[in-house]
């Protein structure tokens, strides 16, 4: 399975610019399927199943929702391979900016909204610095050297980044970024690690496991099909 | 060197191929876009701002000199062949006038010397003055305006030139738009301003998200175009009198 995972603030427009992407890659051939991870509430399937990519919704609740996105990227794997789907996007909620879900050869997408203010970039933490490709949206809501300005702070930050300023209302960018998640490679969670440790918290991940494997996880763990159990002595 | 761009229409809002197939731009040019709000002149702009390939609502192409343009001459802030005077009245960053301006000089790769020359072709544009400590966020829109296009005059030094309704805010348009359109660029303005439209080669009509047609400025408009410069000069005198505080006893309208 190839595997795209995307972080970025809420409101960023994360969602707005998938639907884009993903309307490209269905009209590319290649099959896609998606996992929102939030942690009340949404209705971002409904959006998904629009264009007609199947969707999962994982609710976090009272667990940090990236931690509950990391354990659970076994099953979205075996979800999305039981769709037919040859390429998993997760998107995940956006909450704080300590974590960065990435794992090392997963395609890392940040998406940061150039209305936040030039600093955002220097704030948001790991999930820019490690993110393979920054995309910036909302470019249009502000004067062009700002949007300048805004997206040499991203280069401060992770200069390797490949940078997209994509339109989440009208679609440009967006098939650039379809290209990129077409160059994505196949994963294996058997040895697949994070790029970036998790931050403090109450089980194995919190501190510092960055294996994803569930065999490795000790602690509360809650699974994506609702159960939960207490791993450990 | 830029030679001369080319957009060639895409689909108005309701997905019609545009009237207008294909449009060339060539250095030392002024076009007009004019048309009601919502018929998608910005669009337009901003479509040549990121030298679209399809990938806009309007599915319009540019190129540039005939050609597609590399997706690092799209991107790449010191490459960038556009700058752009958009109709945002106010600036979001929170920072001083000086950082803003060195940092966007940084970005252009232009000297920091800039700095002093922006803030004060600024000030010759607008009524309050401009300082190097104030808060962007603070000033007005009229300031905001002046110095936005300052910063597009000096520091985004680009052979394209974008103008989105540069009558706005109250600055003094003429000389703002004498400092952006300068010698041997290629320049499009968006306007509802009949001095503005008529002082362009040509005006691209807009229309339902669409180029309608394409008009030029013929020998008769160039002379109204006179004419009206003169009661342009006329209400700008009147406004400047009212700012101040005095009293219109008299206006002259025989041109």
């Amino acid at each position: 399975m190839r595997m795209v995972i995307v972080a970025g603030t809420p409101g960023s427009g994360k969602t707005a610019v998938l639907i884009h992407a993903l309307q490209s890659i269905n009209e590319m051939g290649l099959k896609s399927a998606v996992v929102k991870i939030d942690c009340l509430y949404t209705d971002d399937d409904r959006k998904f199943a629009k264009i007609g990519v199947p969707t999962k919704v994982g609710l976090s609740m009272d667990m940090c929702p990236d931690h509950y996105a990391i354990y659970n990227l076994e099953e979205m794997i075996d979800w999305a391979g039981e769709n037919q789907a040859e390429l998993l996007v997760v998107e995940t909620a956006g909450l704080c900016h300590r974590c960065a879900p990435f794992t090392v050869n997963s395609l890392g997408v940040c998406v940061i909204d150039a209305t936040s203010g030039p600093n955002t970039p220097l704030k948001v933490g790991p999930f820019l610095s490690t993110a393979d490709i920054a995309v910036i949206t909302k470019g249009d809501m502000i004067s062009q050297a700002e949007r300048e300005i805004f997206r040499e702070r991203i280069l401060e930050v992770n200069p390797e980044c490949k940078i997209i300023e994509a339109n989440g209302l009208s679609g440009q960018g967006c098939a650039e970024l379809a290209d990129e998640f077409m160059k994505s490679q196949e994963v294996s969670l058997d040895q697949e690690k994070l790029r970036h440790s998790a931050p403090l918290a109450v089980c194995t991940l919190c501190v510092g496991e960055t294996r994803v494997n569930k065999k490795h996880h000790r602690g509360i763990l809650r699974r994506i099909d609702g159960f939960q159990s207490y791993e450990g002595e | 060197m830029i030679e001369e761009i080319t957009i060639i229409g895409g689909f108005d809002k309701q997905e019609n191929p545009e009237p207008v197939k294909k449009v060339i731009i060539k250095k030392g040019e002024i076009f007009g876009v004019v048309g009601p709000t919502g018929s998608g002149k910005s669009s337009l702009i901003g479509d040549i701002e990121q030298l679209s390939q399809e990938d806009t609502f309007s599915k319009r192409k540019i190129l540039v000199n005939g050609e597609e343009p590399s997706y690092e001459d799209r991107t790449n802030p010191r490459k960038k062949m556009v700058a752009q005077l958009s109709q945002n009245m106010n600036f979001l960053a929170d920072m001083t006038v000086g950082d803003f301006l060195s940092l966007h000089a940084k970005c252009r790769g232009a000297h920091s010397k800039c700095v002093n020359a922006v803030i004060e072709l600024a000030n010759t544009l607008t009524g309050e003055p401009i300082k190097k400590e104030h808060d962007l966020t603070i000033l007005s829109g009229g300031q905001s305006r002046a110095l936005m296009v300052a910063d597009v005059a000096i520091i985004s030094n680009s052979p394209i030139v974008l103008i989105d309704e540069l009558e706005n805010a109250g600055i003094r348009k003429h000389d703002a738009l004498k400092a952006l359109a300068g010698h041997g660029k290629i320049v499009m303005v968006v306007t509802h301003d009949p001095v503005l439209a008529l002082m362009t080669d040509k005006r691209i009509v807009m229309k339902n998200g669409g180029m309608q047609a394409i008009v030029g400025t013929n020998d008769k408009e160039k002379d109204l175009s006179k004419k009206l410069n003169k009661i342009d000069g006329l209400m700008l005198s009147l406004r400047d009198k009212v700012r101040n505080g005095e009293v219109i006893d008299n206006v002259d309208v025989k041109i």
